[in-house]
């Protein structure tokens, strides 16, 4: 078993944190897992990649490589585009369809969205509303991995317990905040 | 001990805790710095070892060299271009008789995903004639740097591990072996390995060039310069090293035949294996990460009846990172087949933070020299490089650690004016203030403006080696006017006030100094977290 994911966004979205869930998960569910990022000046603001590599026999790469990837999941919609030839003939996108808006030539909205739309396996969640439910804002990165969770090669079971530990010197409530937004996603 | 999950650096600082580190010195530089944050952490909760940064690289290089002095392990730890502001005591201190075990650790940024060039440190390390020790993977890196300490006190020399910023920044499980205790205090015996003098100089020299050929043996002999030879396959050999080796390794699956392989993670050269390998095969295939080290020495200048495939030909592209697409070409391999194809998409550059005081120094300084004909702004390394790009586009240089300063100079010295210079606090103390000593001493009409925003904010908020509070006297204390050491408050509202100080000082024919003071927007918010959690 092999399984690529390419996580995309942008700086401060906290992708590194969605990263970090899963890996875990992928862990604790006896996986072996290779996760690169980006420190340093491409963090602010700026575009942000991180590979994740997850497989039952060893990973020699760091890097996923073209046509491979089985999944991209972004926090933000036009950055999937940067990174689609790295899915693989039946790879799938999992995207937030909130936009960060922080260029000047960020293109018209719906002309983003339909592009995504041409993909025969993508899902556009609407991240921030569903976090909002959830009780904040900032859990849009954890809905996400829910909308992602029954393509992921990890339990969803096993994802909840590395939310609960990534979360666990926060508090209870920060810990059930970012499960419900979880479960919201995952009913996407 | 249990799997632990850690970035390449992190795997680095543990081992060198296992190995019994005493010392640990740095600067911070991306890719480096979790190395030295990692080490921060644990002196902080276990008071075991002595982890400070520097001033700069070759003061931290130095450090280390006086921990070995002492008997005790040290670690150096920098990113590459530091290495050259390290070179000095680097180069020379391969001539000395290493006491305690020191590893300096350089992390090399191929791709310069976040710095000014992608110099390879191996060049650095034929150069000095220092050993170098090179993981491909986070367990290497835990691995290796317990043997580079083993092989700096058997050899007694300094040894290099090189790493690059894809290592330095990736995460994987590593298996942590045995501990060991630091050593004794026990300083160096014989003092005339201490001290170049031409005399002793000439000496160790001499007992280095011998030290070298048992290096070169050591390199023959270990595993981490592995030969595989396929006796039945002879058209084409393959020489990996660093990433190379993952990238290669992901790919020669779909290879028809299995080419032999040496794959070298440890240097000087195993030359014996080399030529093993060659005579072996029609073709020698490099697939190194970085420049083209290995294969320069393999091609030389003769003529040889040996075909070679890497970077000099361009068969490898000769810029930029390796990755597993790019190395299919020189194996035979076609492009994979993907779902998508990247159409053209307005980039993201990273950017200045919203209410980075930066911005506000910026507009101030832009807006003060519109009234006159010319003028030069030079910068230096940190966030506020940014102020390169649309809206600011505020400064006309960006070259090295430390460079605004002495740019500023030369070209007031050739008549530009107002020549400003830009540059950040913790760059500032790394090796501007050189220049301002110079700058003094001229007399020179130029204005130095220092932002300080009280922490190194690009690597992720280091404290700065002299806090903010005493920088004022620093430069008074170099012999600046202390008439024409200003400091601003770089907020929206005290722009026009901002301006006319700035035009004040701009106009004055000699050095002067402003300190643009507010500290790091994401620095604010780090330390008004830390305080509400302590409530």
């Amino acid at each position: 078993m092999k399984y690529d994911i390419i996580l995309a966004g942008v700086g401060g979205q906290g992708v590194l944190s969605l990263a970090a869930i899963i890996a875990t998960g992928a862990m604790k569910d006896g996986l072996n897992v290779r996760q690169s990022e980006v420190h340093g000046m491409a963090q602010r603001g700026g575009a942000v990649l991180s590979h994740m590599r997850i497989s039952d026999k060893e990973i020699a790469s760091d890097l996923v490589a073209k046509g491979t990837a089985s999944l991209i999941i972004s926090m933000e919609p036009l950055e999937v585009g940067r990174y689609v030839d790295y899915l693989s003939p039946d790879g799938g996108i999992v995207t937030a369809s909130e936009p960060v808006v922080n260029i000047p030539n960020y293109p018209e909205l719906d002309a983003v969205y339909e592009k995504l739309r041409k993909y025969p396996d993508v899902k556009i969640v609407d991240s921030a509303s569903l976090a909002k439910e959830a009780g904040s804002s900032r859990a849009t990165n954890m809905v996400i991995i829910g909308a992602a969770s029954e393509k992921l090669p990890v339990k969803g079971e096993t994802l909840k317990e590395a939310i609960s530990d990534l979360f666990a010197s926060k508090g209870k409530d920060i810990v059930d905040i970012n499960i419900r937004a979880f479960e919201l996603g995952r009913k996407e | 001990m249990s799997g632990k999950v850690l970035l390449g650096d992190e795997a680095i600082a543990l081992g060198a805790i296992h190995a019994g580190l005493s010392n640990a010195y740095g600067y911070p530089g991306t890719p480096s710095s979790e190395i030295m944050e990692y080490l921060l952490g644990y002196s902080k909760k276990t008071g075991n070892i002595h982890a400070a940064w520097c001033s700069n690289e070759k003061t931290a290089y130095e450090d280390a060299l006086g921990a070995s002095l002492a008997g005790k392990r040290s670690i150096v730890t920098m990113k590459h271009v530091g290495l050259n502001v390290a070179a000095d005591p680097f180069v020379n201190s391969a001539l000395l008789k290493i006491n305690g075990g020191l590893v300096l650790v350089v992390a090399d940024d191929p791709g310069m995903h976040s710095s000014q060039d992608e110099q390879d440190s191996r060049f650095y390390a034929d150069f000095a004639k220092i050993p170098c020790f090179e993981p491909v993977n986070q367990q290497e890196a835990y691995d290796m740097t317990k043997e580079a300490f083993d092989f700096s006190e058997k050899y007694n020399v300094p040894v290099m591990i090189r790493i690059v910023t894809r290592l330095a920044h990736s995460r994987a499980v590593v298996n942590p072996g045995d501990e060991r205790a630091q050593n004794e205090k026990k300083k160096a015996e014989d003092k005339t390995k201490w001290m170049l003098l031409p005399a002793y100089a000439r000496k160790q020299w001499i007992n280095l060039l011998k030290k070298y050929e048992k290096f070169a043996e050591y390199s023959e002999k270990t595993d981490l310069n592995p030969l595989f030879i396929n006796p039945d396959y002879k058209k084409t050999g393959v020489i990996t090293s660093g990433l190379g080796k993952n990238y290669y390794v992901e790919n020669a699956d779909e290879l028809d035949e299995k080419p032999s392989h040496l794959h070298v993670g440890m240097y000087p050269l195993p030359v014996d294996k080399i030529r093993k390998l060659a005579e072996h095969v029609d073709k020698l295939v490099l697939i190194e990460e970085g420049f083209p080290f290995i294969e320069s020495k393999i091609r030389g200048i003769l003529p040889q009846n040996i075909e070679i495939a890497g970077k000099l030909d361009e068969k490898v592209p000769p810029t930029g990172e390796l990755n597993p697409d790019n190395v299919r070409p020189v194996l035979g391999l076609k492009e994979r087949e993907t779902l998508g194809s990247v159409e053209e998409i307005p980039g993201r550059p990273p950017q200045l933070c919203n209410g980075c005081p930066h911005i506000d120094s910026y507009e101030a300084i832009t807006k003060a020299l519109e009234i006159y004909d010319e003028s030069v702004v030079t910068s230096d390394i940190g966030c506020y490089a940014l102020g390169a790009l649309p809206p600011y586009s505020a400064i006309e240089t960006i070259i090295c650690m430390g460079a605004s300063v002495g740019a500023a100079k030369g070209a007031a010295e050739s008549g530009l004016k107002p020549a400003v210079g830009v540059i950040g606090d913790s760059t500032f103390f790394h090796s501007g203030i050189n220049s301002l000593v110079d700058a003094v001493a001229a007399n020179t009409p130029m204005t130095l403006v220092i932002l300080d925003n009280w922490i190194v904010a690009m690597t992720g908020g280091q404290e700065t080696i002299v806090p903010s509070s005493r920088i004022e006297g620093v430069i008074k204390g170099l012999g600046v006017d202390p008439d024409h050491i200003r400091t601003i408050v770089p907020i929206k509202k005290n722009l026009e006030e901002n301006v006319k100080i700035l035009r004040e000082e701009f106009d004055y024919q000699g050095i002067s100094v402003i300190l643009s003071v507010r500290e790091c927007i994401e620095e604010t918010k780090r330390r008004l977290k830390r305080e509400k959690n302590r409530k």
